[in-house]
């Protein structure tokens, strides 16, 4: 918005609602997203790539899942841990799902705090989504570890299926590479964040373009996407 | 229909957003090598793109040497023979054609065509470009290692692809797989960055109705290709993780050389459909940004405005959208359930129609039109001619009943060199005679792109017509010998040989070709402004090459489409898209 705001130099048009609004805006010149900026197109365009990407992937493990004639190990007891004597099915998942969940919510109050201005808060937020970010990362690492130790391989499980395996480490392979991806995206955001380059527009160091609060935004668009993706494998890989 | 208050003195809306100041290079390595200009980013893929042509084209020439004259050549074996087929293949599609349309056409006539002054976000779209030379060299290195590269057919379908069967089994198939995914990546960046430019940096005036064919190709393109390369990349991975870990995703249970491999459980049906998932529009991918320019090419050289241009947009984007819903009529013989062919044959048949309407307002527009033969003209009617010819064929294939028995003959190869083979490849030629003067400032000499043309028309002709005829024969592709086969007659062989014959001329016809592009470069005649009195916007730059900026001082207005040719009353025989309308009217020009 901040962008836009500043870039929005004409006089602006009389918007009209709904599907007339966007034939109107796919009709005129210069723009199909009016008030939308070449950042945040290039996110979303983007997501829809890598949106394709997670299904591919997801599709061809519930393939493999559905066509495979061992029997597919059992997630509840797979992914089960024995705390203080008690052995809780999927609590591990449970506690990384909320985690993922809530740096939603910080990375939406950073978004909210970027757009005031407000230089600490929205930095210190960033940081905190970014740690609920290494969180999830640090005990994937665990689940992991976990695996291995009881056998679990790419190429088999004590188990059944040894597509199990496969499937998982390479799908929350792929998650945990964008989550850990999206924690340095953060870091770097919010020490420009907090170093004012946002106020005064500095330029950034490969670009040499001058940046706005919007990058925020367009970093909170990524985590939120990683964090629905996530849904998608909690609910496709760890549920089913 | 638009509530926009339009600017009565010029009749075009306001400028939107303010300037972006590019990026401005301080040294010649950052001018020449590593450039955030668009234009110049466009020149470094289409040189990059067109030396791993030629050396696709050295294969080609080998597989039919090894064809034509089977036993006389010592030096090409079985395995050989198969990594040529699977190689050339692979970078004619992915690294020549993908690479050229887009990463060349692409970057240098959308920002151009649409009036911006660059691509979106330059940064990105240099390393774009280096991404994809370094794909390239991973694909080289293939002939260097151990093994050779893969020999596992340019469809790379397990398990046979990385068993020990096929040749480059040790590394061929593992720096195949990461060039491709390397090839993604890289796409991805330089794909953003044009859909972007098209939806969100046009010039005053220039809506998306305004926009010349060939924006509208490229574009369409690259929006397919970034929803088709992800099965590419996700297939990719996963046949890596069984070649590299040991996993089956693809791999069945199966016997190698006598002995169980540890391999079990996957499905070798899911690498086709993942990989015609991206091998179906891949096709598309080539060919929307080639009917794209020979729209712009046919107009602007018979004079005449393009016929139907509303439908023809339309025509590209459901072309775009129902390509989407045919990939497994590439697998009617692969064992999937046999209802699938029936949904995949008649979406296959719909797509006929956008085809037809396009390939009828081609010739609509050429009808009772000031036709010049120049040569983007020649190669612009020799693509429509190619387009019918394979067109129709796949007719044939794309019916169960006369697939099944066509399946993995001739017949196939012939069909699919013709309609994404050759037929792109004029485009590409027609493109780059219609453009090489923008780009360069000098014309490409006359005689020798003549010659050209003849020979690479003819010959090209010459060497797949027969092959339909040798594939309704039953001869089978992708065999390094056929010896004596009670059905197939011994013309066949002198048939054979005759195409390789004629593979041959066309291919050395590419080296004047390459040595017209270096000599015009130098010693081509001067070429103005405007050479072909073309009326989209590329050609109205106040520099010619343009410069860095592409526009001067002011970008731009954009009062009328880019066809308007021979307009009655005018005072040339074609109207600028920037030149303002005599008399305004304040809903602007047509259309």
């Amino acid at each position: 918005m901040a962008e836009t705001a500043l870039t929005n130099i004409g006089a602006s048009p009389a918007r009209l609602a709904g599907w007339r609004g966007i034939v109107a805006d796919w009709s005129s010149d210069q723009r199909a997203f009016k008030n939308v900026s070449w950042g945040k197109a290039m996110m979303w365009i983007f997501l829809l790539s890598d949106t394709f990407i997670f299904s591919c992937f997801l599709l061809s493990y519930m393939t493999a899942r559905m066509s495979t004639t061992v029997p597919w190990p059992n997630p509840s007891e797979v992914f089960a841990l024995n705390i203080g004597g008690q052995h809780i099915p999927l609590i591990l998942i449970a506690i990384m799902t909320f985690i993922l969940i809530s740096s939603s919510g910080t990375m939406a109050m950073a978004v909210n705090f970027g757009y005031r201005r407000d230089r600490v808060r929205t930095a210190a937020l960033m940081l905190v989504t970014a740690a609920f970010g290494a969180t999830f990362v640090g005990m994937q690492a665990f689940e992991w570890t976990k695996l291995i130790m009881e056998g679990v391989r790419p190429w088999g499980n004590p188990w059944g299926a040894a597509q199990f395996g496969a499937s998982f480490f390479m799908i929350t392979g792929f998650h945990g590479t964008h989550v850990t991806i999206g924690v340095i995206f953060l870091i770097a955001i919010a020490r420009k964040v907090l170093r004012g380059d946002f106020d005064v527009e500095r330029r950034g160091f490969f670009t040499s373009r001058k940046g706005y609060y919007e990058i925020v935004e367009i970093t909170g668009l990524y985590w939120h996407f990683v964090d629905l993706v996530w849904v998608f494998i909690f609910a496709l890989f760890y549920l089913w | 229909m638009v509530d926009v208050p339009y600017d009565t003195i010029a009749g075009v809306p306001p400028a939107e957003v303010a300037e972006v100041e590019l990026y401005h290079p301080k040294s010649w390595w950052t001018r020449y090598v590593f450039s955030q200009d668009a234009k110049v980013i466009a020149v470094q893929y289409s040189i990059t793109a067109m030396a791993i042509g030629m050396v696709a084209l050295v294969l080609s020439w080998l597989m039919r040497l090894q064809l034509g004259f089977p036993g006389t050549f010592s030096f090409i074996d079985a395995n050989q023979y198969l990594q040529f087929i699977t190689m050339h293949g692979m970078i004619m599609v992915i690294y020549l054609l993908t690479a050229l349309f887009l990463g060349g056409f692409g970057n240098y006539l959308i920002p151009l065509m649409v009036g911006a002054r660059d691509m979106v976000f330059p940064y990105v779209n240099m390393l774009s470009y280096w991404v994809y030379l370094l794909a390239v060299l991973v694909l080289v290195s293939t002939f260097f290692v151990p093994g050779g590269p893969t020999g596992a057919g340019w469809t790379l379908y397990p398990p046979q692809a990385i068993l020990s069967g096929t040749p480059g089994q040790d590394w061929g198939i593992i720096l195949m797989l990461a060039s491709l995914i390397l090839f993604i990546i890289g796409f991805t960046m330089g794909g953003l960055n044009y859909v972007v430019t098209v939806l969100q940096a046009r010039t005053r005036g220039m809506t998306l109705m305004r926009m010349p064919l060939t924006v509208w190709g490229i574009f369409t393109a690259t929006v397919m290709a970034l929803l088709a390369f992800p099965a590419l990349f996700v297939a990719s991975v996963m046949l890596l993780l069984d070649r590299l870990l040991g996993t089956s995703f693809f791999m069945p249970t199966l016997v190698e050389m006598g002995e169980l491999t540890k391999y079990g459980g996957g499905s070798p049906i899911l690498f086709q459909h993942l990989f015609w998932f991206f091998g179906h529009p891949e096709v598309y991918i080539v060919a929307l940004p080639a009917f794209g320019i020979i729209s712009d090419l046919i107009s602007t050289h018979a004079r005449k405005n393009i016929f139907g241009y509303r439908m023809m947009v339309w025509a590209i984007v459901a072309i775009g959208a129902l390509s989407f819903v045919v990939w497994a009529h590439h697998m009617y013989v692969s064992g999937m359930n046999p209802y699938f062919g029936f949904f995949f044959a008649t979406t296959t048949l719909i797509i006929a129609i956008p085809t037809a309407i396009k390939v009828y307002n081609w010739v609509l527009t050429l009808w009772r039109g000031d036709i010049h033969l120049t040569i983007p003209m020649l190669f612009a009617l020799a693509f429509i001619i190619t387009f019918v010819n394979g067109g129709l064929t796949g007719l044939f294939l794309g019916n169960v009943v006369v697939d099944v028995p066509l399946s993995d003959t001739m017949f196939v190869v012939a069909h699919f060199h013709m309609v994404m083979g050759i037929a792109p490849i004029m485009a590409v030629f027609g493109g780059i005679y219609h453009w090489y003067p923008k780009v360069t400032g000098r014309m490409l000499n006359e005689a020798l792109g003549r010659f050209h043309f003849w020979v690479t028309f003819l010959g090209a002709y010459a060497v797949f017509f027969p092959m339909h005829y040798l594939g309704l024969l039953g001869m089978p592709r992708r065999y390094h010998d056929i010896g004596e086969t009670a059905f197939i007659p011994a013309s066949a062989h002198d048939l054979n040989a005759f195409m390789s014959v004629a593979a041959l001329i066309v291919g050395f016809a590419q080296l004047v070709f390459i040595f017209n592009l270096i000599w015009s470069l130098f010693k081509g005649k001067e070429a103005g402004g405007n050479p072909w009195g073309a009326a989209s916007l590329e050609w109205q730059t106040p520099e010619t090459p343009p410069g860095h900026g592409n526009w001067g001082k002011e970008l731009p207005i954009v009062y009328r489409w880019a066809y308007d040719y021979s307009v009655p009353g005018a005072a040339r025989d074609f109207v600028p898209q920037n030149e303002p309308p005599a008399k305004l009217s304040p809903q602007g020009a047509h259309p």
